[in-house]
């Protein structure tokens, strides 16, 4: 064990009076990285478990995986097909690149894999490396541990982002988000809003000609192609299915933002994620239930004016972030709700204003994310009232 | 009715007076510290906001605007400069009578609220919303679904406010942030998720 001896002999060095005592935060953090904790819970309640925060952050890092590989294929994808049609190639280090690795064949697995990376490794990297020295500097000043929770940030946030985004705007985004979401709540589990969707919101007011639009969703410059959402909102379901199928949009062949194309991804992440308990199945059941009342509903009364009344739950499910919100965002454990009635009625709010928000609301095509940030708002305040009317019945029950 | 409706669901969630407007601030960030002191003063603000804006709105028509006085007899007499000063006398008035009310009948609300109470009658959503009717020209009916909503909406905002600062006991805010700042930091992100009614159209 040549790298815990190490550790070990270093530690003293960060340790109270050492020499790096101001970077004791840092060198914890790798090595719980590397190693479970040595220490254990002092207080009475005890829990014998090998899964603490540090590994439910790497696990849910770990789950956005398919989504993200896939993500990457599929934004190589679709740039590649425009360009074959139009010609040309992308300018630049990345034309450079994608020239030495292969080329721009459509077909091809490999070459709109690598495409797409040399989009997404920057600004993922960039969220991360951002991430990361906010969470340090804060650690460090504050005398809290560095937590995991911005790997899963970092990654959430990056997959979140149009493929067209500069890269100074996803600085300034997980910057946001990491500072006002959560940092100066405390750090990890102690804010009140999700931090990644946090940094997406102030992006997508801040800047909305990088965020929304139609120019933004493939990576060709000068390229302008609509969403399968704003295509509903504007054209109607007619044209939407003109244009793709509903199994191009389960597996993920849409434009879109990166990580959420493609729903079988997500849903495999997804799944995984339930299966170990990490995320909470009543409030993917909630927003799930939640999106199928209100979109059946909308089918029902129908509109002769706004064609997105007749868009089915299905779509729905398959067409912009709903599913990729509904598994990792609105399942993060701090911002959610954590009562079990409190979970439903959480989910069922976030279900019900995404397709509120899509149908009704012609200044946003998609809501997943201001409907997960209204249910962030609420959460507490469902907590408060499942509590209350926990303790109301349990009084009754003693008197 | 519809239209009733819509003006109602207008004022609650997208033109909502403490969230899009920041409105009715100086309560808002004061009674906000727990669930069921904040879920009185709501209702209180419902009520005080659903009697004040429609009677301001007959006293505005009836006795204030430009020809108003008509029904006397009196086509060329504009009162409107006066306006101000009668909406905040109808407001204390109705303040004056609730919280005789809240004393006798609800006295622990009553206690709770403390000097927040009075201070309903310079609160500034309520004399908004009185203003909002004026400018924007509200029938009588019109101007009851506007009151009870914009007070609705208020309510909404400041219960929902409390459950966050009740959750935020167990935050570690930074020293300097304590207190009010961190309540400006928690209302400014509230209002980025209102932000999702911004843009509809009913």
């Amino acid at each position: 064990m040549g790298l815990r001896k190490i550790l070990d002999n270093m530690e003293h060095h960060f340790q109270e009076d050492g020499r790096y005592q101001k970077w004791y935060a840092l060198y914890e953090a790798v090595d719980t990285f590397l190693y479970s904790p040595g220490s254990v819970t002092k207080s009475s309640a005890h829990v014998r478990d090998g899964v603490d925060l540090k590994r439910i952050m790497i696990t849910v890092w770990l789950c956005a995986f398919p989504a993200m590989f896939y993500g990457m294929y599929n934004l190589g994808f679709q740039a590649n097909e425009i360009l074959a049609v139009t010609g040309g190639d992308v300018g630049g280090w990345r034309g450079a690149l994608i020239q030495s690795l292969g080329g721009y064949d459509a077909g091809n697995i490999w070459h709109c894999f690598w495409f797409g990376a040399l989009y997404f490794v920057p600004i993922y990297f960039v969220a991360f490396a951002v991430g990361a020295f906010w969470e340090i500097l804060f650690a460090m000043k504050r005398g809290h541990e560095i937590n995991e929770g911005f790997f899963v940030t970092s990654i959430l946030f990056a997959l979140t982002c149009p493929p067209d985004l500069p890269l100074w705007q996803a600085a300034l985004g997980i910057s946001f988000g990491v500072v006002i979401g959560k940092e100066v709540f405390g750090g990890t589990g102690k804010n009140f809003l999700n931090p990644a969707l946090t940094g997406r919101a102030f992006l997508y007011f801040a800047y909305p000609a990088s965020m929304s639009g139609d120019a933004v969703w493939t990576a060709v410059d000068g390229y302008t192609g609509a969403t399968p959402l704003s295509v509903v909102a504007s054209q109607g379901m007619t044209e939407l299915k003109a244009q793709w199928d509903w199994m191009d949009a389960f597996l993920g062949a849409i434009p879109g933002s990166i990580g959420e194309t493609s729903t079988v991804a997500i849903l495999i992440g997804g799944a995984a994620l339930l299966l170990m308990r990490i995320a909470s199945w009543r409030i993917v059941g909630g927003v799930f239930l939640g999106m199928v009342a209100l979109s059946t509903l909308f089918n029902m009364v129908g509109s002769d004016s706004n064609p997105a009344f007749a868009m089915p739950w299905y779509w729905h499910l398959v067409t912009g972030g709903f599913a990729f919100g509904m598994m990792f965002m609105a399942t993060d454990p701090v911002s959610a709700a954590m009562t079990n009635a409190g979970k439903w009625a959480y989910g069922i709010l976030i279900g019900v204003m995404a397709v509120l928000i899509r149908v009704m609301n012609p200044a946003f095509p998609e809501g997943i994310m201001l409907a997960i940030l209204f249910g962030n708002i609420f959460a507490p305040l469902m907590d408060h009232f499942a509590v209350q009317a926990n303790i109301k019945r349990r009084l009754a029950r003693v008197q | 009715m519809e239209h009733y409706l819509s003006l109602f669901i207008r004022a609650v969630f997208i033109e909502n007076m403490a969230l899009a407007f920041f409105l009715g601030m100086c309560t808002f960030l004061a009674i906000s510290k727990k669930v069921q002191a904040a879920l009185g003063l709501g209702i209180a603000v419902i009520v005080v906001l659903t009697i004040t804006v429609p009677v301001n709105n007959l006293i505005y028509n009836y006795l204030l605007a430009d020809g108003a006085l008509a029904w006397a007899g009196m086509p060329d007499v504009d009162l409107s400069f006066l306006g101000l000063l009668s909406y905040i006398g109808v407001i204390a008035a109705i303040v004056q009578i609730m919280e005789m009310f809240l004393d006798k009948f609800v006295p622990a609300l009553y206690n709770a609220l403390g000097v927040f109470l009075p201070l309903i009658t310079v609160n500034c959503a309520i004399l908004g919303a009185s203003l909002f009717m004026v400018e924007r020209d509200y029938t009588f009916g019109e101007s009851v679904f506007f009151g009870a909503g914009a007070g609705v909406g208020w309510a909404l905002a400041i219960v929902a406010l409390a459950g966050i600062r009740e959750k935020m006991k167990y935050s570690d805010v930074p020293a300097g942030l304590q207190g009010l700042g961190i309540t400006f930091i928690t209302v400014g992100l509230m209002s980025l998720g209102f932000m999702s009614f911004g843009g509809i159209d009913i």
